[in-house]
């Protein structure tokens, strides 16, 4: 546990773990209402956020309910009535959390959520992967996945920009790997409030929606059917969620310029390219896995071998275009999920990255890999493999057939 | 600091500002009609009705179909066979 006793008022260097740095980006972005419900590998978050609360660190209302599905309802009201907002939940709490959690971005309710990310249930499992978080990519929340610790703690805070602009007006998640990320230690740089303030500016998260005695309102109400204003209705609210989610591409790029200004970190906003300039294949990744990625990237350019990586960061809204500049430099890729596609036999990075493919009119070999499902490691000898049957389906201008399991023999 | 209502996207946040009643007898497909020659007022179909909306005359009981939702329960449990319950036509 870092020292609580002071607000960070200047900026500082601390060593701390991915769920610690998360709960630093909340302590510096000042929400006035944390709801939460602990679950694994997201308790200590919700520990370290509550601790701050209970030492005068965060002055915020910390509402400790009886389960997800109150967390996010109870942060819905507290936004409507003109609160910063946070919580944190993955796995079983998502879940849980399902009802509320598809009715948030339609309300256009500016909150930010870490999800932790962790596998789904069944067989039983309480450890990392992402197939919690990839199962709701479709609800209208904003998606950006971290690499670092650092990452984690800058993303939080970038995230209430992101969701706050006017044109986006969307709850965003933060998501970081369960176990590797959450419990992970490394070196962490903490911004001063002054500079985290200006970078929010002035908070403002229901100017849409503010309830105004003058103006009687009632939110949410019965839009839609086959007559009427109804049908009309219900889709400028859904092209309204899905401008919303365009302008996001943007205003993402736009958080991480300033972001980078402001601390001299530079997070790539929506995919990263690695070492890709004049790369032959590529591999694609998500998440925490980037790192021992990268180290097999490195080690095999140091042999000569003409290999790069493209990151996914943003999810959620697609960045389509970005990811077809990136594709485009490539002639073979393997893609690596930490989650699965049930309909399609791959991993749903994958199938993303098919459309994007597409768009590019880029018809390359692509290899599905699906790896560190449920706590399982997935080392830069796992990578390594990869590139080489990059390389392989490049030369023969044919992937495998179905996914490739890179922990099945481990 | 906060926009005028008018300055508000209207594709954000779905919000009401116009309130109209709907009543449950603006929604009825079948309405009973009481038959007063053999209402004994009794008071069965009173205490039946799920709505409250059977209202007291010097001679009978009667319906008041603002409320009613044609639910039919009041016709099933007359004793007196005394409530029918006859389709709504438009208008």
């Amino acid at each position: 546990m870092a020292d609580t006793a002071t607000l960070p008022n200047k900026p500082k260097t601390i060593v701390c773990d991915g769920n610690e740095a998360a709960a630093w980006g909340v302590v510096l972005s000042r929400p006035d209402v944390v709801a939460v419900y602990p679950i694994t590998p997201q308790s200590s978050l919700v520990e370290y956020v509550s601790q701050f609360i209970a030492d005068g660190t965060l002055d915020a209302e910390l509402l400790n309910l009886d389960g997800e599905h109150s967390v996010l309802s109870a942060l819905q009201g507290a936004a409507l009535a003109g609160a910063r907002t946070y919580t944190a939940t993955c796995g079983p709490g998502l879940a849980f959390m399902f009802e509320p959690y598809v009715r948030t971005p339609g309300l256009r309710l500016p909150m930010v959520a870490s999800l932790v990310t962790r596998d789904m249930l069944t067989p039983q499992c309480v450890w990392g992967g992402q197939q919690d978080a990839m199962t709701v990519r479709e609800c209208g929340w904003i998606h950006m996945y971290c690499e670092t610790v650092q990452e984690v703690l800058d993303t939080t805070i970038m995230g209430y920009r992101i969701a706050e602009h006017r044109d986006v007006m969307l709850p965003v998640n933060v998501n970081h790997d369960g176990n590797y990320l959450s419990y992970g230690v490394a070196r962490a740089e903490l911004p001063g409030q002054a500079e985290v303030d200006a970078f929010l500016g002035e908070k403002n998260v229901n100017w849409h929606a503010a309830l105004d005695p003058l103006r009687p309102m009632a939110i949410d109400p019965l839009t839609g059917g086959s007559g009427g204003p109804g049908p009309s209705m219900f889709v400028r609210y859904r092209k309204g969620l899905c401008n919303g989610m365009q302008n996001a591409l943007r205003v993402i790029e736009e958080a991480h310029a300033d972001w980078a200004r402001l601390t001299g970190r530079h997070h790539a906003p929506l995919v990263e390219e690695y070492r890709l300039d004049d790369a032959e294949v590529a591999l694609v990744t998500i998440g925490s896995m980037t790192g021992a990625a990268k180290d097999a990237v490195d080690a095999l350019r140091s042999g000569g071998k003409r290999v790069g990586l493209i990151k996914v960061k943003t999810m959620r809204p697609f960045p389509v275009e970005a990811m077809a500049r990136a594709l485009s430099k490539v002639s073979a890729i393997a893609v690596v999920d930490r989650a699965v596609s049930y309909g399609w036999n791959t991993g749903p990075v994958y199938q993303e990255v098919l459309g994007a493919l597409y768009r590019a009119r880029h018809m390359i070999p692509a290899i599905s890999v699906i790896g560190g499902l449920a706590g399982a490691d997935i080392t830069d000898g796992h990578f390594a493999r990869c590139i080489e049957m990059a390389f392989k389906a490049a030369a023969t201008g044919q992937a495998p057939d179905g996914p490739v399991w890179i922990n099945e023999n481990d | 600091m906060k926009p005028a209502p008018e300055a508000i996207p209207n594709d954000l946040c779905p919000v009401a500002t116009q309130l109209t009643t709907l009543m449950p007898g603006d929604w009825r497909a079948l309405k009973p009609v009481v038959d007063r020659a053999k209402c004994v007022k009794c008071a069965v179909c009173w205490l039946y009705c799920p709505v409250q909306c059977i209202t007291e005359k010097p001679a009978w009981f009667d319906i008041d179909l603002r409320i009613c939702k044609g639910c039919g329960i009041c016709a099933r449990e007359c004793p007196h066979r005394a409530i029918s319950m006859v389709e709504e036509s438009d208008g």
